[in-house]
């Protein structure tokens, strides 16, 4: 797209903001007391403000009310949209994206702010507008826009009971990754497995076993972890190892928050810890609230099954 | 004449965590919530749908997330709180056998306007993050 074609669209992209997608629309059904239980049933939400009209006529209400995070299902338009949407400015923004390749879609926030509840008899009335566009964003899935609707919710008495704003980007797709669809189930993901060489292979493998190893000089004695192939004290390339007792005290620490990553157990924190061997050991401390965690705490670890794939040496306060 | 209590905001403090709750993401759920909030997009009852679209299998409606979280929000508060506000940002998307774990932490409290400030993250076990906000809740004056 050369820079006046991008000009082009813009302009017609941005000559929506501010167009009407649906004037003062009220609700085909007034708010009722079997929409609202459907919903609490299978929402799992138990609250008796919605559903318990004893417990709520002595409430501080005196009467039951919807669940405020029904407002915008009142004024839905139903099953009528599995065959199509009626046009509107909103679906005409849509497909003038979807003509220029932003044919990717993705509903990223949503906000709704309520000024008054409603209660089964009471009618929402629904009108939106599009509030805004962005300007062209680089995002993780493709070039594209964000646009934002604005729904103003009233009662059956003109007095607005609450807005929403919902947020919507519209993107070029990108090289989307091998068909996930092709998997039969889903995998629960696993800790990113070790690297395993002609040097460390032998440490990972006895921890599949059980132990902690430390290797050791044949020639000095010296210990010495991560294992590597020379001794870095008289440059012995003989080495045994022995078996660690996994006792020691922490040196240093550090909570990971973000970014989350799948397959590890939060909170995580890994620690250095200062082996009674004499050697240093990175892993992770478990067993207590991490504001728990000093240096100089006493360990005591335990190789154990992490995941369905992994072993790993976890420390607990001794 | 129950035994339904509600905090107020003397009970609360800022950084009082919420009980983790643990939702069992089923064909069932992601179905039937996106039924009982008039969500008929075919994405999330037609599993041919869904997975024309690149996804594995149907996927949970925004408006059941919302619904979990100020669901979570009130299981904590008890019902005498107003929920003023929801503002939720979403991430990966809740596909039938994740488990999504929802956690929340009390960060402002406006004791003259009774009102509390929680934010919530719901994250699933497969993906990671599948939505994170906030909810605002008004509690009621203490006796």
């Amino acid at each position: 797209m050369t820079t006046e074609e991008l000009k082009a669209f813009e302009d017609e992209i941005y000559a929506y903001v501010g167009r009407e997608v649906c004037p003062p629309t009220p609700a085909k059904d007034d708010v009722n007391v079997a929409m609202i239980r459907q919903w609490a049933e299978i929402i799992g939400d138990t609250n008796p403000a919605y559903t318990d009209a004893d417990w709520a006529a002595n409430s501080a209400r005196g009467h039951t009310i919807a669940p405020p995070a029904m407002m915008y299902v009142w004024g839905q338009e139903g099953f009528a949209v599995t065959t199509g949407r009626a046009p509107d400015a909103q679906s005409d923004l849509v497909s003038l994206f979807n003509e220029h390749g932003y044919t990717g879609v993705l509903g990223t926030n949503v906000k709704q702010e309520y000024f008054k509840e409603v209660s089964p008899g009471d009618n929402v009335v629904m009108e939106m507008t599009i509030d805004n566009i962005s300007e062209r964003k680089t995002t993780g899935r493709g070039p594209g826009y964000f646009f934002e609707t604005l729904a103003t919710f009233s009662n059956q008495h003109g007095e607005k009971i609450g807005t929403q704003r919902f947020k919507v980007l519209k993107f070029i797709p990108q090289e989307q990754p091998a068909a996930v669809a092709s998997e039969e189930t889903l995998q629960v993901p696993t800790r990113i497995p070790s690297p395993r060489g002609h040097d460390n292979k032998w440490w990972w493998e006895a921890c599949d076993a059980g132990k902690v190893l430390i290797q050791r000089c044949k020639s000095c004695q010296t210990l010495r972890h991560p294992p590597r192939p020379m001794c870095g004290k008289c440059q012995s390339m003989e080495w045994d190892s022995i078996e660690s007792t996994l006792e020691g005290e922490i040196l240093s620490h550090t909570q990971l928050h973000h970014p989350k990553i799948p397959g590890y157990q939060y909170p995580l924190v890994c620690a250095v810890i200062k082996l009674s061997e004499g050697t240093n050991f990175v892993a992770n401390i478990v067993g207590c609230e991490p504001s728990d965690i000093h240096i100089g705490m006493k360990v005591k670890g335990a190789v154990e099954q992490v995941d369905e794939k992994t072993m790993l040496p976890q420390f607990y306060p001794a | 004449m129950s035994d339904y209590k509600t905090l107020t905001c003397a009970d609360v403090s800022i950084g009082d965590k919420l009980p983790p709750l643990d939702i069992d993401i089923t064909t069932g759920l992601v179905v039937c919530g996106a039924l009982a909030t008039r969500d008929f997009e075919p994405v999330h009852h037609s599993k041919a749908a869904a997975v024309a679209t690149g996804l594995p299998d149907v996927f949970m409606n925004i408006l059941t997330s919302q619904g979990l979280m100020t669901r979570y929000a009130t299981d904590w508060s008890g019902p005498e709180a107003v929920v003023k506000s929801v503002d939720l940002r979403l991430g990966a998307p809740n596909v039938p056998g994740m488990v999504m774990t929802m956690t929340g932490e009390v960060t402002a409290i406006d004791t003259g306007s009774g009102t509390v400030d929680i934010t919530v993250v719901g994250e699933n076990n497969i993906w990671g993050m599948h939505m994170q906000g906030s909810v605002q809740l008004a509690l009621p004056q203490g006796a």
